[in-house]
C-alpha cells in the first residue's frame, strides 16, 4: 500500500511538470495552431536564468519572478521575429522553424550560461513529508500545487474575462475572431508570453528536485508534446490529464514492472490510445477542410 | 583528376624532403574530437576546456622543443557518426599527428577503425575495458576502467561484510557498460546482486525504482552507476526514502559539484574516486599530491568552474602525448606511438601510469582512492 | 534543355554532381562527406514520397534506420548471412513493420500522426540501447563491411575504401532517385498528389486513400532502412543514435529545407545539412546559434524549402 502511494507521488510530481509543459503546447496551439517544439526551452530558460541571477546576488523571489518575465520576453521575440513572419505557412515548415528556433536558444544558452548542472536551495526545505508510509518532499508539493494554482488561474481567465473569451474565440475561428473586432496579432503574442510563462515556472518549481541544464529541453518537449496529444491538443484540461496520466504510467511501469521500459510503457499507452481515439482524450473530432 | 592527384603528390614529396632535411620538428598539429556538446556534453565540456587551458600554456612556454602546438578540435555533440567523420577530417584533411578523445565509448569504437587504418596514435578519454582489450596497435586510454571502479567498490563492500547488492543504474553507454562490469565481477567478490534498476539518462525522481530496491529483503547496500543528474537525484531519493544501507557512488561522479547538487542528501556517500578529486587531503609526500594540486589551480583559475576527473583524463591524455613527442624528438605518429608505450612513471590525475606493449592504459586499482562524503566534504577511506 | 522532362533534368544533374565533384575534392575526407550526403539523400528522397507525395508527416523514420543498420550488424553474425542479404532482410523487415504498423496509424492526421511515428521510433530506439545482450546496448557494436573494395580487388583493382563507398552510395542514391521519379509519373504518383492536396477529394474520385497512404509510408521505411544499412557498413560501426528521434527530425529538417516536393531538392537538403556542420565548425561555440538561425532564416523566407521556392523566384523574374 506504501508502496503504491510512493509510486503515485513520483508519478504526479513527474506528470505535473509534463502536464505545464503540455499546457504550454495547447496554449499556443490553440492561439496560432503551431506546434511549438521550443516549448522545453522555456523550462530550461526559466530554471537556468534562476540560477545565474540569483548567483548574481538577486535573492532567489526576485529571482525567479525575473526569470519568468525573461522567458515570457523570449516567447514574445519568437513569436514576433520567427512564427508572425511565416504565418500561413505548412505545418512541417513551421515545425522546422520551432526546431530551429529550441537549436538556437540551446545554443545561446550554453555560451550566456554555460554547460553544467546548476541547482538552487527548495522552497521549504528538504524535510520529506510522510504520509501513511510514503514520503514526498516539499519540493514536490511546491510543483503538485503551482501546476494546480495554474490550471484554475487558466480556468478562470478563459472563462471569467474578456481577454481569455477572446483567446478562445480565436481558438476556435480565427477568421471570425478578427471579424467581431478581435485583435488576433495581440491575441498570439498574448499566448506565446503566456506559454513561455508557464514554462519558466515549471523550471522554477522543478529545478530543486531534478536540476537544470542548458540541454534538458528536448526530453521535456518530447514528453510534454506527447501528453498534449495523449489529452487531446487544444485542450487544457486533456493537457492536464495527458501529463498526469503519463507521469504515473511512467512510476507504475517502473515500480511494478520494469524500469527499463518505463518510457516505452507511456507510449505504448498513447499509441494504443490513438488508435481508440484519433484525436486524443478530450480533443476535439478533427475538422476536414475541403 | 590525373593533374590534380600529381600535383598534389608533388606537394607532399616536397613536404616531405622538407621533412627529412631539417632534423628539427616539423609544425605539430594535434587533433581531438570531443562531445561537447549532447548528451555527454558534462564529460566533454572540462575535457576540451582542459585541453584549450593545456596548449596556450605549452605554447606560452615556447612549445615543445620550440615548435608550437596546433590544436584542431571538434564537437561529436556524441553521436558516433559524427565522431567518425570528425576523426576522418583529422586525419585526412588537418593531418595530424595524433588524436585525443573519443568522450564516450560510443565515439570512441567508431573512431577507433579510422586510426588503426592510418597508423595514428589515439589516446581515448572513455571508460569501458573494450577500448584497449584487446590492445589495438594505435589505441590508448587515460581513465581507469569500470571494471576497475566496481572492483574498488566491491573490494570496499567486502571488507564491510556487505554481500546482498541493490544496483540502480542509468541507461546511457557509460553506466550500462558498468553495470554489466559490476554483474559479471560479482560473483569473484562473493557478491549477490538482488535488485537491478535503471532509470532514463533525463529521469526527475527514482523514487520508484529505490522503493522496489529497499523492498527486497536482507539488502545490505546500494550502487549506483552514474554519471549527470542522476546520481544526485538517486542520492536525494535515497535520503527521501530514508533507506538505511549504504550507498555508493560511481566514479562518474567526478566533481565537487556533486555535493553541491545532492546536498546534505550525499552525507555519507561512498564512491572511488581518482586522486584528484581529493587533491589538499592527500599526504604532503604522495607523488600525485603536486599534480593534481597544479591541475585544479590552473583549471579553476582558468575557467571559474569546479575541477572534475573528466577534464583529468583529458590533462593525462594532453601530458602523455606532449612528453611523448618530446622523447620522441620527431612529430612522425609510428615514432610517437611507439614512446606513449613507452610511457613510465608518469604521475597523472588519474594515477601513475606504466604502459606496455600490453596494456595501453597503464593504471592499476592503486589508482583509485575510497572516497566517503563528510560534512559536505570528501574523505579518505583507509 | 526545353524539351527535357523535370525527371531527366534531375537524373542528369545528380549524374553530373556524382561525376564532377571529386574533381574538386582536396583530400579523402571529402569523399567521405560525398558518402553521407548520397546516404542521407537516399533517406530524404524516401520521405519525399511520404512527405512531399502523400503528404503525411513521420518524426520515427530513424527507427527503420536503425533496422537496416542493425540488420547489417546482426545478421551477419548470428545467422551466417552476406552483408548484402543482410541489407535486404533488413529492407523486408522494415517494410513489412510499416505494413503492419502504417495500417492503424496512417488513420491519424497531422500533430497526431507526429506524435504516434514518434512514439513507434522511440520504441525501436530503445529496444535498440536496453538489449544490450543483442545490440551491444548504447556503446554500439561493430557491423561487418559490405565487401565491395574485397570484390574490386579480386578483379584487380585497388580503390581506396572512402572512393569506394562514394561511387557505390552514388549510384545507390541514382537508383533510388529513379524509382521515386518514375513513382512520380505514374498512376500511383498522380493518386498519392490528389491525397496530398485533399484527402477528400482524392477519396471522393475513388482512390483507395489508406491504400495508398500506407504505400507511400512502407516505400519511405525501405528506402530509410537501406540508407541505414549503408551508414552502418560504411562506418563498421553502429550505435542507437542511428535510431534516435533527434535523426528522425534530422531526415524531416534536410527533406524539408530543401523542398519535400522534388526529389532534386531534398537531396539538396540533404547535402546542405550533411556538410553545414562540417562549414560551422570555424564557428566553434556558436555552431548551435548559426545552424538554428540559418534553419529559420530558410524556412521563413522560402517556406516551400531552398530548390523549390528558387526556381519560383528564378522563373518568374524570367517570365
Amino acid at each position: 500500500m506504501s508502496d503504491l502511494l510512493q509510486f503515485v507521488f513520483s508519478g504526479l510530481t513527474v506528470g505535473a511538470v509534463y502536464a505545464l509543459v503540455a499546457l504550454g503546447f495547447t496554449i499556443i496551439y490553440n492561439a496560432s495552431d503551431v506546434v511549438n517544439f521550443s516549448q522545453g526551452e522555456f523550462v530550461m530558460l526559466g530554471g537556468m536564468s534562476t540560477v545565474f541571477l540569483s548567483a548574481a546576488g538577486v535573492p532567489l523571489p526576485a529571482a525567479a519572478i525575473l526569470a519568468v518575465v525573461i522567458t515570457a520576453l523570449v516567447g514574445v521575440a519568437l513569436n514576433k521575429f520567427a512564427i508572425e513572419p511565416a504565418r500561413n505557412a505548412s505545418v512541417v515548415t513551421i515545425i522546422i522553424i520551432t526546431i530551429g528556433a529550441s537549436i538556437f536558444l540551446r545554443g545561446v544558452a550554453q555560451i550566456v550560461f554555460d554547460k553544467q548542472l546548476h541547482r538552487f536551495e527548495s522552497f521549504s526545505g528538504d524535510v520529506p513529508i510522510e504520509i501513511l508510509g510514503a514520503t514526498i518532499l516539499p519540493q514536490s508539493v511546491w510543483v503538485i500545487f503551482g501546476a494546480a494554482v495554474i490550471f484554475t488561474g487558466l480556468y478562470l481567465f478563459f472563462t471569467r474575462t474578456l481577454t481569455g473569451k477572446a483567446v478562445l474565440a480565436t481558438a476556435n475561428n480565427r477568421l471570425a475572431a478578427r471579424l467581431v473586432g478581435i485583435n488576433t496579432n495581440f491575441i498570439m503574442t498574448l499566448s506565446f508570453a503566456l506559454s513561455a510563462a508557464i514554462g519558466a515556472v515549471a523550471g522554477v518549481l522543478v529545478t530543486p528536485i531534478t536540476l537544470t541544464s542548458y540541454d534538458i529541453g528536448i526530453a521535456l518537449a518530447l514528453k510534454g508534446f506527447a501528453a498534449a496529444m495523449l489529452g487531446g491538443m487544444g485542450n487544457p484540461f486533456g493537457a492536464l490529464v495527458g501529463g498526469l496520466v503519463v507521469g504515473l504510467i511512467e512510476a507504475l511501469t517502473a515500480g511494478y514492472i520494469s524500469s527499463t521500459y518505463k518510457d516505452a510503457a507511456a507510449f505504448i499507452v498513447i499509441l494504443a490510445v490513438l488508435f481508440v481515439m484519433p484525436s486524443g482524450l478530450f480533443g476535439r473530432a478533427a475538422v476536414n477542410r475541403v | 583528376m590525373t593533374f590534380l592527384t600529381s600535383l598534389k603528390q608533388a606537394t607532399a614529396a616536397l613536404a616531405l624532403i622538407g621533412l627529412a632535411s631539417s632534423p628539427a620538428l616539423a609544425d605539430i598539429k594535434i587533433g581531438a574530437s570531443l562531445s561537447q556538446t549532447g548528451p555527454a556534453s558534462f564529460l566533454g565540456d572540462p575535457e576540451a576546456k582542459t585541453l584549450k587551458m593545456l596548449v596556450d600554456e605549452i605554447n606560452a612556454k615556447g612549445g615543445i622543443k620550440g615548435e608550437k602546438i596546433e590544436l584542431v578540435m571538434y564537437d561529436d555533440a556524441g553521436d558516433a557518426n559524427n565522431a567518425r567523420t570528425f576523426a576522418t577530417r583529422l586525419i585526412e584533411d588537418d593531418e595530424v599527428v595524433a588524436v585525443i578523445g573519443g568522450t564516450t565509448t560510443g565515439t570512441t569504437m567508431s573512431m577507433i577503425p579510422v586510426m588503426e587504418e592510418a597508423e595514428v596514435p589515439f589516446i581515448s578519454l572513455a571508460g569501458a575495458v573494450v577500448i584497449i582489450d584487446p590492445v589495438k596497435k594505435w589505441v590508448f586510454k587515460t581513465p581507469h576502467t569500470d571494471k576497475m571502479a566496481c572492483a574498488k567498490i566491491f573490494g570496499d563492500l567486502k571488507a564491510r561484510g556487505l554481500t546482498k547488492i541493490g544496483l540502480i543504474s542509468g541507461t546511457g553507454g557509460f553506466e550500462m557498460s558498468m553495470r554489466e562490469q559490476c554483474l559479471k565481477l560479482a560473483p569473484e567478490f562473493g557478491m549477490e546482486i538482488v535488485a537491478d534498476e535503471s532509470y532514463g539518462p533525463k529521469d526527475a525522481d527514482m523514487t520508484p525504482q529505490l522503493t522496489k530496491i529497499a523492498g527486497v529483503a536482507g539488502l545490505q547496500a546500494v550502487v549506483n552507476p552514474g554519471f549527470g543528474q542522476g546520481p544526485a537525484i538517486v542520492t536525494r531519493n535515497f535520503r527521501q526514502l530514508n533507506i538505511q544501507v549504504p550507498l555508493y557512488q560511481s566514479h562518474g561522479v567526478a566533481s565537487k559539484s556533486f555535493i553541491e547538487l545532492a546536498g546534505a542528501a550525499a552525507e555519507g556517500v561512498r564512491l572511488p574516486a581518482a586522486a584528484l578529486l581529493v587533491a589538499d587531503k592527500l599526504p604532503d609526500n604522495d607523488p600525485q599530491k603536486p599534480v593534481v594540486v597544479g591541475y585544479r589551480d590552473a583549471y579553476q583559475k582558468a575557467t571559474g568552474a569546479q575541477v572534475s576527473t573528466f577534464g583529468g583524463h583529458a590533462y593525462d591524455a594532453f601530458m602523455i602525448l606532449t612528453e611523448a613527442i618530446e622523447r620522441a624528438g620527431s612529430a612522425e605518429p609510428a615514432a610517437i606511438r611507439d614512446e606513449i608505450e613507452k610511457t613510465k612513471g608518469y604521475v597523472g590525475t588519474g594515477g601513475i601510469v606504466n604502459m606496455t606493449a600490453d596494456d595501453h592504459m597503464g593504471l592499476d586499482l592503486s589508482a583509485f582512492r575510497m572516497l566517503e562524503i563528510k560534512d559536505g566534504d570528501w574523505t579518505i577511506v583507509e | 534543355m526545353k524539351n527535357l522532362s523535370p525527371k531527366s533534368i534531375t537524373l542528369l544533374a545528380l549524374v553530373a554532381l556524382v561525376l564532377v565533384a571529386p574533381l574538386f575534392f582536396p583530400s579523402s575526407f571529402y569523399y567521405r562527406v560525398g558518402t553521407l550526403m548520397f546516404i542521407n539523400g537516399l533517406a530524404v528522397t524516401g520521405l519525399v514520397i511520404l512527405i512531399g507525395y502523400a503528404g503525411q508527416i513521420s518524426l520515427g523514420h530513424a527507427g527503420f534506420c536503425g533496422i537496416g543498420a542493425y540488420a547489417c550488424a546482426l545478421a551477419p553474425v548470428h545467422l551466417g548471412l552476406p552483408p548484402v542479404v543482410a541489407m535486404l532482410l533488413g529492407a523486408i523487415i522494415s517494410g513489412a513493420l510499416a505494413y503492419l504498423v502504417g495500417r492503424p496509424i496512417l488513420r491519424l492526421k497531422g500533430h497526431y500522426l507526429a506524435v504516434a511515428t514518434l512514439g513507434f521510433g522511440i520504441l525501436i530506439f530503445m529496444v535498440l540501447s536496453n538489449e544490450s545482450w543483442l545490440t551491444g546496448g548504447p556503446d554500439g557494436m561493430q557491423v561487418e563491411d559490405l565487401g565491395l573494395r574485397d570484390l574490386l580487388k579480386s578483379l584487380g583493382l585497388s580503390v581506396p575504401a572512402a572512393q569506394v563507398w562514394y561511387w557505390f552510395s552514388g549510384l545507390v542514391l541514382l537508383l533510388g532517385a529513379l524509382l521515386a521519379l518514375n513513382l512520380h509519373t505514374s498512376s500511383t504518383g498522380r493518386a498519392l498528389r490528389a491525397l496530398h492536396d485533399s484527402e477528400i477529394a482524392a477519396r471522393t474520385v475513388g482512390v483507395d486513400v489508406a491504400h495508398f497512404k500506407l504505400m507511400a509510408f512502407v516505400i519511405s521505411a525501405v528506402y530509410a532502412s537501406i540508407s541505414g544499412s549503408l551508414l552502418a557498413m560504411m562506418n563498421k560501426f553502429v550505435s542507437p543514435d542511428i535510431a534516435g528521434f533527434l535523426h528522425s527530425v534530422q531526415m524531416v529538417t534536410m527533406t524539408v529545407l530543401g523542398g519535400a516536393g522534388s526529389v532534386f531538392g531534398a537531396i539538396t537538403g540533404a547535402s546542405i545539412l550533411t556538410a553545414l556542420p562540417q562549414g560551422l565548425t570555424v564557428f566553434h561555440d556558436y555552431e548551435h546559434i548559426v545552424l538554428g538561425l540559418i534553419m529559420m532564416l530558410v524556412m521563413i523566407f522560402l517556406r516551400e524549402g531552398l530548390v523549390p521556392s528558387l526556381i519560383k523566384r528564378f522563373s518568374r523574374r524570367q517570365g
